[in-house]
């Protein structure tokens, strides 16, 4: 029966429950009975509103609930097109999902389609379908970087897996606006015919996990890792490949021990004993590029707890501590090989390192450290040999990080105070107290990175600017 | 991407009006009442007499199939560009399960940065006239470039394009949903083939087998996609002499790159394959 494929527990125990009935009555199942489905209308804006479809601005993150009207100037097709007018910098920006109020069965179709222009060349920077409430936006996707012209043309939207969208209601959404001054924003863009489709030829999906990278990390007895980097590739009919990320409900993941490491469907892998496991998956019968390899080793106590008060320390990266940026802890150097990943273990955020050559911790806003005197970071590093550098650098007033890229010398207004890492011990947390001297002693007030040369594998945890 | 615009640009003014299967057949009504032979249909020759199903798993039947090797007896890629290296290894070409896998792969080969594979039966078989048919599914991606075709088996006295060249199936890895039928000859060769292109709606050559084929006879040349005949070709259509009535042999390749598709790109995905499920040849005979 075609319908088994749908049983979860709570219509098993409904099912039970009829047979006990059916068997009261001494009546076999009829070989016909198929559960109901929803309607399967694709429809989502042609002309008007399709049926039961409404408009939910976000308002709650800064979204202009008034960008969004329905124009009968400016149309691909029949009298009216959805017409979102894209604030300028600092006027908030177009963010919204068209839901509908009943479900909609999308498994007959491959793909979101619409026409779309805009006033201006643009990019859209979120636009897609499958947002819900309900589910957690379960079966989300999301094109990114869209870009539109100023003449109508057609766009896919490929769907990763249609027989898992058996009652949608997130038809449509759209994020985009002027993120920075100078960024696009006061245009207009319009969408005409929007509706799922079935095309044929939505074809050779590429599922990825991680981004398609063969991943391997250290992992401890509570270590939580989320699976990133999900996406579903197509080769379209106009014979361009299609990216979109999509929700981690479309994948089935897999770990290969179940004893060292388990992974649930929203992608969260916890490791739960000592060895090796590793994290695949598969979406729609394709095996997805990219896998993690978890080396777990068992218990990892927790790096010391900090003792200086809040108020002597401008925090990097510390549980004990606000944030005084946020850091981009995998800058993607050209030619490095690490893999950066941060973990938590029973609660507590770790940054662990594997196959370091060099990498970099970039503060999203320069710190002022003018006042501070001393970098704290704790080490935790699980065999013998391990040395590498750390290098404090000070971006200067231009707020750029200058480097010769033959020395690897800071230039221009750019300083450094360099200090290696040594004599770690293995298995345990070793603690450093870096003074802010040498070349950055008088110019630390626009701190901008921490580089990491070598390793190649350790654990950092508690790393702060701070004074006595 | 407007897919309307692109298929104006390649659909024939009768074909425009129609998109579906029933518009399918209404050209075929169209094609029927052009011709003077009203009992015309996509094919009526049946008597079968190369039958290659590929039911033996390794190389291919040597009795039948020979290999070109390398890049082109001038080695500029078969005076097109093309950048593949050709071999008879089982990398590249191979029998498994039934069906011939020609494979293009991405290596670096006696100079060359691909591998692939070209079969012929140049010698082993050459016929006159009669039905050519394979069963294909083709590979995909920028660059890539399969097709299943013939040539004039008196080719190296009479070299091309006076040989002459008839394509059953050509096909842009990029235009996955387009197939491109030709006939070459003294005064209409390379980029001035007699072609048409036939877009399969809906659906794509690279996710499922299809059938390419010809019927060939005295003074026409029919081209057909599984049940649909999209062109005839006779010699009041070619701007030359018609060279086709004398025997011809058969070629499958997989080319990747050269002035007809274009270079792949960075999306290509290697390796491609070009699946083929069986060759299969009937006689002339006279018309009924």
């Amino acid at each position: 029966m075609k319908n088994s494929r749908y049983f979860n527990l709570r219509p098993v125990t409904v099912i039970c429950l009829l047979v006990s009935v059916f068997l009261g009555c001494e009546r076999d199942f009829s070989d016909d009975v198929e559960f109901a489905t929803f309607p399967t209308n694709g429809d989502v804006f042609l002309d008007t509103f399709s049926a039961g479809l409404d408009y939910f601005p976000f308002v709650d993150a800064g979204a202009d609930p008034e960008a969004f009207s329905v124009d009968t100037d400016e149309v691909f097709e029949g009298d009216a097109s959805m017409r979102f007018d894209v604030p300028a910098f600092g006027n908030g920006f177009v963010g919204a999902t068209f839901n509908t109020t009943s479900n909609r069965n999308l498994t007959g179709f491959d793909a979101l389609t619409f026409y779309a222009k805009a006033s201006q060349a643009a990019t859209i920077n979120s636009i897609g379908y499958g947002i819900s409430g309900e589910t957690n936006n379960k079966f989300q996707v999301t094109a990114n970087n869209l870009s539109v012209s100023t003449r109508w043309e057609k766009y896919v939207i490929p769907i990763p897996d249609a027989k898992r969208l058996i009652g949608e209601t997130g038809l449509f959404w759209l994020a985009e606006g002027a993120s920075f001054e100078g960024d696009e924003g006061g245009y207009v863009l319009w969408f005409d015919e929007v509706k799922f489709e079935k095309l044929g030829t939505v074809a050779q999906p590429r599922p990825a996990i991680f981004s398609g990278e063969e991943l391997e990390e250290q992992a401890f007895i509570g270590s939580n890792i989320t699976i990133t980097g999900l996406t579903q590739t197509f080769n379209l009919g106009n014979g361009v490949d299609q990216t979109i990320s999509i929700a981690p409900s479309y994948f089935n993941f897999e770990s290969s021990d179940n004893s060292v490491a388990t992974v649930n469907e929203l992608g969260q892998v916890s490791v739960i004993g000592s060895g090796k496991a590793n994290i695949t998956a598969i979406l729609a019968g394709v095996k997805a590029k990219g896998s993690l390899e978890l080396t777990s080793t068992g218990t990892l106590q927790a790096a010391p707890v900090p003792t200086k008060p809040q108020a002597n320390v401008k925090s990097i990266f510390s549980d004990s501590y606000a944030n005084d940026t946020e850091s981009n802890f995998s800058p993607g150097f050209g030619g490095s090989t690490t893999q950066t990943s941060i973990a938590t273990i029973n609660g507590n955020s770790i940054a662990t390192y594997s196959n370091n050559n060099f990498t970099g911790i970039i503060f999203d806003n320069t710190v002022d450290a003018s006042g501070l005197t001393f970098l704290h970071v704790d080490i935790y590093v699980q065999q013998a040999g391990i040395e590498f550098e750390i290098q404090i650098r000070d971006v200067g007033a231009n707020q750029m990080i200058e480097t010769d890229v033959n020395t690897g010398l800071p230039i221009g207004d750019d300083r450094d105070r360099r200090f290696t890492f040594t004599g770690l011990g293995i298995g345990q947390w070793t603690s450093f107290d870096i003074p802010l001297d040498g070349d950055i002693a008088a110019q630390k007030n626009n701190l901008g990175a921490l580089i990491l040369v070598g390793g190649p594998d350790f654990i950092l945890d508690n790393i702060y600017f701070y004074k006595e | 991407m407007n897919m309307k615009s692109i298929n104006a640009l390649i659909i024939s003014p009768i074909r425009l009006k129609c998109r579906s299967m029933v518009c399918m057949l209404t050209i075929l009504i169209v094609f029927l009442s052009c011709e003077t032979d009203d009992e015309q249909t996509v094919t009526r020759l049946t008597d079968l007499v190369l039958s290659e199903e590929f039911d033996s798993d390794g190389a291919p039947n040597s009795e039948l199939w020979d290999y070109d090797i390398g890049r082109g007896p001038n080695g500029d890629g078969w005076g097109n560009q093309e950048l593949q290296y050709y071999t008879d290894r089982a990398e590249n070409v191979t029998v498994q399960n039934g069906v011939l896998l020609i494979t293009a792969r991405q290596e670096a080969f006696e100079g060359a940065q691909y591998t692939s594979a070209r079969l012929l039966t140049k010698d082993l078989f050459e016929q006159r006239y009669g039905r050519f048919e394979a069963r294909i599914r083709l590979p995909w991606g920028q660059g890539i470039w399969p097709a299943f075709w013939m040539l004039g088996a008196d080719i190296d006295e009479n070299p091309w394009p006076a040989a002459g060249e008839i394509d059953i199936m050509e096909y842009r890895g990029q235009d996955p949903s387009v197939l491109i039928g030709s006939v070459h000859g003294p005064g209409y060769s390379g980029g001035n083939a007699i072609s048409k292109e036939f877009i399969l709606e809906n659906d794509r050559f690279d996710t499922g087998f299809h059938i390419f084929g010809i019927e060939w006879g005295p003074e026409y040349v029919n081209f057909y996609v599984d049940d649909v005949l999209y062109n005839q070709i006779t010699p009041e259509d070619v701007t030359g002499p018609w060279v086709f009535d004398k025997p011809f042999y058969i070629l499958m390749n997989l080319a990747v790159g050269g002035t007809f598709v274009g270079s792949p790109n960075a999306e290509t995905e290697f390796p491609q394959t070009m699946l083929v499920d069986y060759v299969r040849v009937y006689n002339y005979t006279e018309p009924f």
